[in-house]
């Protein structure tokens, strides 16, 4: 009973920050068809500006509880200046190549971001740690879990809601959706879709360092934390389907749930977990779990 | 084709000129540093112990070391650092260590915290017949698979970590009967633990292992085994984390109250004592690679390098500073020994030679190269619990084992000395 | 018959062999090195013809180095040609099993799996206390029935096996390239539909390709073996990986000699950088790498056709 629970709330935790960065990785290859290996970047910038905020914040013993806001502002303008940075600055002049040279252009992004960080930020560890410890812990069955990784699944619950609401709800959501489907014949038929290519790098490169800023509380924040958490967003984000915002939230679960079992059961098994789960999903679903239908050109 | 193919290489050739016309003066020591300068390792390792270097290098070109390194720079010739980044895994390393040796054309190589580097370059060093220092890292594995001449590691190996760590919670930590463990994913941290619970069956019988966790190295996110740690409590969590993981673990065990009923062993906590001192918790044993930093054993040098490295950096030394200024030391030292007049640089093999078996003073007190045929220092270990009073880290409950009552004799494997019950050892 | 440009391989060949007993060794080492990671991007630029891009190639390198290693250490041989040929055997065996599920893919979805394939033996690979977990192991160097090729302390066997395998290989996929099953490849690529309407198998002839690759890659990572005279697992993680596909698109695929001489100068790219700047060498590379996108779109090897037109 014990171990069952544990296992369902560790899953659901690690799922939701799994989620959280994948997200943004997804909405990006939805729409603009590139995979952003620097979204590893956006996450470990939007963990050090939190961090490194965080810390100035409260040395100067301001009230505690406006540091959850402090963290979403960091990520909020970490996302706004370095996605416009990247998107208007430099990536919109590559527009139209391979998607494998896109990968590699993003890869060569994120090796100079790496160094921009820690010329910005030095190697030393940064800690934002009140945040997380200041909302206490709750007991369930015996087991005492951190109220921080609950408000986590909460935030992350939301963030799922808002993108689902706002990409299946609202105008410009399905103006976005018709860029996903067919982004020539959406722009034939009066779309933006430079503009819309532009405010979803940016709105993805919030999320990436949203994920950052909301996670820096409960870690170290080091140098090469981005590249950590990149693989694992891949993985997720093809379980579910490339560029499927609900199929990465279903892979995130996935993958949560079941590293969580396997630490609990097995933990010898942990390192193959995301890799088997990936590889079992595409042995029967070559395309991810919930792929868009793409015509067959002949 | 042929045309261009050919108009190609003297292009190339040109440019591979102009940038290997390096000057080579005769009046100074290059000495070549590789330690961690990017990813995860470089804050908790790579960086200090570059700090660490920098300290020193520039004290011993002044001449302000006190005795016996009062000598300028090493044997009266300016010492000057050439530093690599030690990241990107062994191949690199093997390729970069050439390039020091022949293109920079160091006299001498000091560095490798990666035990994966430290098994791959001494057999490059060999053959380049370069006199090479290991500083930091920890895999017994180097000196016992092998014969070197030209390789020297002057901290101990991690054995005793472990060894020292199982001695210290048979005899500090009351009613012993369960540890549990969460170590990285890595040669590290299966060998951490491997060692720890191996000597642990020795000294105390029937304590049982509750839960070991090995997950990925860099992970971040310790849910999962935290949670399985306390689903399966033990008395005692041992942990070879280090850097990022170390901290992150630390935050988010004390948050879910793991620490309160469960005492944590971290065998490399003393590298983020000073930077993370508000949340180790209380009653935590550490330690520190060796006698290092709190444990280092009270000397005039020690009072210098501290007092120095901390008006300098604004913090106190670490281990892995402890392991390079020893490391830089020690080579010092056995040039001076080797040379005959001051000014030269003696060769190679006269240096490898007054290497062998050589007995120095570090900060971290005596180091003898009693292991690995002359070629692998022993130290002392020391394992204490953190306290904090007013605010201050303080230890408590400090034991020391002799150098010999944790590491095997001269030519016993690591392993086979664990198993046969610790044949030879002498302890206080 | 030797065609005028086969002359000038084997002459090259020859010559670089020669220049191996008057160069410095760093540089011989390094050449060797990039060979080997050259014959393995060698393996991915056929994949990338066929529009496939492997971010798994590391799992035959690793598997390459650690028959050799296995091999060597069990049999205590160090015979060169007996090691490439376990390598080749290796490569062949694996990748004729995991070819097999990974032909039926496309896309990142070819990627992703085969990077999946990759890190699992890196996990199975860091689980092997025997084989030495995440530090590897050591491995003999090589000799030629007993003969090193030493001179003034320095082993160049591995070199000039690296530099003959390279030529050979090169050839040998410079005929294939040309032979109608080669070129199929960017058939699949333009439209895969349209070929299995001519009456061809696709999934059958990218099986061929992958297993060539896989060959290639296993041959490169025993030259890294033998060289380096180290193994670890690190070689079957995804950024090696990653970095083979950077050297293939950095170098181009236009020609076999392409990946082979970017791999060299990716190489002393990189070590450069690493000289030059050891603090920040990623970020010159990432700029590097950024400019060799932007100005020269069909890699480093697009510049011999400007060399050719500033020629005539």
């Amino acid at each position: 009973m014990n171990l069952a629970l544990a296992v369902l709330v560790d899953g659901v935790v690690y799922s939701s920050w799994l989620f959280l960065i994948a997200a943004g990785l997804t909405l990006i290859y939805g729409v603009m068809k590139i995979l952003n290996m620097a979204h590893g970047s956006f996450y470990a910038i939007g963990a050090y500006s939190g961090a490194s905020l965080i810390g100035v914040y409260f040395a100067g013993g301001n009230p505690p509880w406006a540091s959850y806001l402090l963290l979403v502002g960091a990520a909020l303008v970490a996302g706004l200046i370095v996605g416009l940075l990247i998107e208007r600055g430099f990536l919109r002049f590559m527009y139209g190549r391979d998607e494998v040279v896109m990968i590699l252009v993003t890869y060569g992004i994120l090796l100079i971001l790496e160094d921009a960080i820690k010329l910005l930020w030095g190697v030393d560890p940064y800690f934002a740690y009140q945040p997380y410890t200041l909302l206490g812990r709750t007991k369930i069955g015996g087991l005492s879990f951190a109220n921080y990784d609950f408000m986590l699944i909460c935030v992350t619950a939301l963030v799922a809601l808002v993108l689902w609401w706002s990409l299946n709800r609202t105008r410009s959501g399905k103006i976005l959706q018709s860029v996903i489907h067919d982004r020539e014949m959406a722009g034939a038929l009066g779309v933006n879709v430079t503009k819309i290519f532009t405010i979803t790098f940016v709105i993805g490169a919030f999320l990436g360092a949203f994920a950052g800023a909301l996670t820096a509380p409960g870690i170290s924040v080091v140098p090469g934390i981005g590249i950590e958490v990149i693989i694992l967003a891949f993985a997720v984000v093809v379980i579910g389907g490339l560029g499927s915002v609900g199929g990465a939230f279903v892979g995130a679960l996935i993958v949560g749930l079941s590293r969580a079992l396997s630490v609990h059961l097995y933990p010898d098994g942990e390192l193959f977990v995301i890799y088997g789960v990936m590889g079992l999903v595409l042995a029967f679903r070559p395309q991810g779990l919930f792929a868009i239908a793409g015509a067959r050109k002949i | 084709m042929l045309k261009t193919i050919s108009k190609m290489a003297v292009y190339g050739a040109v440019a591979f000129g102009a940038l290997t016309a390096t000057a080579q003066a005769a009046d100074e020591y290059k000495l070549g540093l590789v330690t961690f300068l990017s990813g995860g390792a470089a804050g908790p390792f790579g960086v200090p112990a570059k700090n660490g270097a920098d300290l020193l290098v520039d004290a011993l070109n002044a001449g302000t070391v006190p005795a016996p390194y009062n000598k300028v720079g090493i044997n009266g010739v300016k010492i000057n650092p050439v530093y690599v980044d030690e990241a990107g895994g062994a191949t690199k390393q093997v390729s970069e260590y050439r390039n020091l040796v022949e293109r920079q054309g160091v006299n001498a190589v000091v560095g490798y915290i990666s035990s994966g580097d430290c098994l791959a370059v001494p057999g490059v060093a060999e053959e380049m017949k370069k006199v090479t220092v290991l500083f930091d890292c920890g895999t017994p594995r180097v000196f016992e698979e092998a014969d070197y001449k030209f390789v020297f590691r002057t901290a101990a190996t991690a054995t005793m970590d472990n060894v020292g760590a199982a001695r210290y919670i048979a005899e500090k930590v009351g009613g012993l009967a369960s540890v549990s463990g969460i170590n990285q994913n890595y040669s590290f941290g299966h060998d951490s633990w491997n060692d720890f619970t191996t000597s642990l069956e020795q000294i105390k019988k029937g304590v049982d292992v509750s839960t070991k966790q090995f997950p990925k190295i860099y992970a971040g996110q310790y849910g999962a085994e935290v949670s399985a740690l306390m689903v399966n409590p033990a008395e005692v969590v041992h942990s070879s984390f280090w850097g990022g993981d170390m901290e992150a673990f630390l935050l988010q065990g004390a948050a879910r109250g793991l620490f309160e009923d469960q005492k944590v062993l971290l065998t490399c906590g003393e590298s983020a004592l000073y930077k993370f001192a508000d949340n180790f918790p209380e009653g935590a044993i550490v330690g520190a690679r060796g006698p290092n930093g709190v444990f280092a054993p009270k000397s005039e040098l020690n009072d210098w390098f501290v007092k120095e490295y901390e008006a300098r950096y604004g913090t106190k030394p670490t281990y892995p500073v402890y392991h390079m200024v020893q490391a830089i030391m020690g080579l010092k030292l056995a040039t001076e020994k080797a040379a005959a007049n001051a000014g030269e640089i003696p060769t190679d093999e006269a240096v490898a030679g007054a290497f062998e078996y050589l007995e120095f003073d570090s900060p971290a007190g005596k180091i003898a190269m009693t292991n690995g045929n002359g070629h692998q220092a022993v130290q002392e270990m020391v394992f204490g619990q953190v306290s904090k009073e007013n605010g201050e880290v303080v230890m408590k409950d400090v034991v020391r084992y002799a150098p010999s009552c944790v590491n095997p004799p001269n030519g016993v494997k690591a392993a086979d000395w664990i198993a046969s019950g610790f044949e030879g050892a002498v302890c206080n | 018959m030797l065609s005028k440009n086969q002359i000038f391989v084997v002459a090259a060949a020859a010559l670089m062999i020669l220049a191996g007993l008057v160069m410095p060794y760093w540089f011989s080492f390094l050449v060797t090195v990039a060979l080997a990671k050259g014959l393995v991007v060698l393996g991915l630029v056929i994949l990338m013809r066929a529009g496939l891009v492997s971010f798994g190639q590391g799992l035959y390198y690793c598997a390459g180095a650690y028959a050799v290693g296995a091999f060597s250490d069990y049999f205590q041989t160090d015979n060169v040609l007996l090691l490439v040929l376990v390598a080749i055997v290796c490569g062949l065996v694996i990748s004729s099993i995991v070819g097999l599920l990974l032909s039926r893919y496309r896309d990142i979805f070819f990627a992703m799996f085969s990077m999946a394939f990759s890190m699992i033996l890196y996990g199975v690979l860091v689980k092997s206390a025997a084989l030495g977990s995440s530090d590897g192991f050591n491995v003999t160097k090589p000799s030629l029935f007993g003969w090193a090729a030493e001179f003034n302390g320095t082993n160049l066997l591995s070199y000039w096996v690296a530099i003959i395998l390279a030529c050979v290989a090169g050839a040998i996929i410079w005929r294939y390239m040309r032979s109608p099953m080669g070129m199929t490849g960017e058939a699949i690529r333009e439209n895969e539909i349209r070929v299995e309407y001519l009456g061809v198998s696709v999934q059958k002839i990218i099986y061929i390709k992958y297993i060539i690759a896989a060959v290639l890659a296993s041959v490169g990572g025993s030259i890294t073996a033998m060289t380096v005279g180290h193994i670890d697992p690190e070689m079957a993680y995804w950024t090696t990986s990653g970095e083979f596909v950077f050297i293939a698109l950095m170098a181009g695929t236009g020609h076999v000699a392409a990946p082979l001489i970017g791999a060299v100068i990716f190489e002393l790219m990189r070590t450069f950088a690493f000289q030059l700047s050891p603090y920040t060498w990623q970020m010159i590379l990432g700029i590097a790498l950024l400019s060799i996108i932007i100005f020269l779109p069909n890699g480093l090897w697009s510049l011999t056709d400007k060399f050719k037109k500033g020629a005539n």
